[in-house]
């Protein structure tokens, strides 16, 4: 199973500056993981004690990750993720 | 560094955080991928309605960048109000800045040099901020 998978242009520097990746993973979990694997570093900046960041959002086609069941949202062969920082500030 | 924007633009970004006021807007100009020219405004919906802080929708935000990528352009600003302070930017700011190549503008309308308003840009990368010049276009 291989998902392709949209990276920012801030984490980049991780993925030597390819714009879209592909990692394998039933669970946003599990693909974190073997991104991280793939991209050392990449995974600390998606999670924060276990969780997902709250300015980070990671999308599985249209829809936000945080409606699907975040890390334990699904994912199935074919689908499409996208990672975007938020834009957000005070 | 600078940023060049037209004066449409800049007066646009002063009605929009005047018109939302008291809580903060924000909102992305587009330009053609590469050029580094502001050419399409897109006022965003605040998802915060906070006067103190602003988030573009998730969902929007999205959006955005499907928008991006198949027109083949590139997010060349970003900007939001304070509404109390200086148009500077605050350390959450700095903290969430993810678009290294976005000029960050910032308006501030705050009571103090009312009516004035000051109009501002930074970039913001890796959590340093460098104020450049802006130049407005007629």
């Amino acid at each position: 199973m291989s998902i392709e998978v949209r990276i920012p242009t801030i984490l980049r520097p991780f993925t030597k500056d390819q714009k879209a990746v592909v990692a394998t993973g039933a669970t946003l979990t599990a693909l974190i993981t073997d991104l991280d694997q793939q991209y050392p570093g990449i995974g600390d900046r998606l999670l924060e004690n276990g969780a997902l960041r709250r300015f980070i959002n990671i999308y599985i086609n249209d829809e936000d990750v945080r409606f699907l069941g975040s890390l334990e949202a699904p994912i199935k062969d074919g689908d499409s993720v996208t990672i975007l920082p938020a834009v957000a500030g005070g | 560094m600078s940023l060049t924007i037209s004066r449409a633009f800049v007066d646009a970004i002063v009605a929009q955080s005047r018109a939302e006021y008291p809580d903060e807007c924000c909102g992305a100009i587009l330009g053609p991928a590469g050029s580094g020219t502001p050419t399409r405004l897109l006022p965003m919906i605040n998802a915060a309605h906070s006067p103190t802080f602003y988030e573009f929708d998730p969902k929007d935000l999205l959006a955005l960048y499907r928008e991006v990528d198949d027109n083949d352009e590139e997010i060349v600003v970003i900007y939001h109000s304070h509404t109390e302070t200086e148009a500077y930017p605050s350390r959450t700011d700095i903290a969430y800045a993810g678009e290294p190549g976005a000029h960050y503008v910032l308006v501030s309308s705050r009571k103090e040099i009312a009516p004035a308003i000051e109009f501002r840009s930074y970039r913001i990368i890796d959590g340093v901020v460098t104020e450049e010049e802006v130049s407005i276009t007629e």
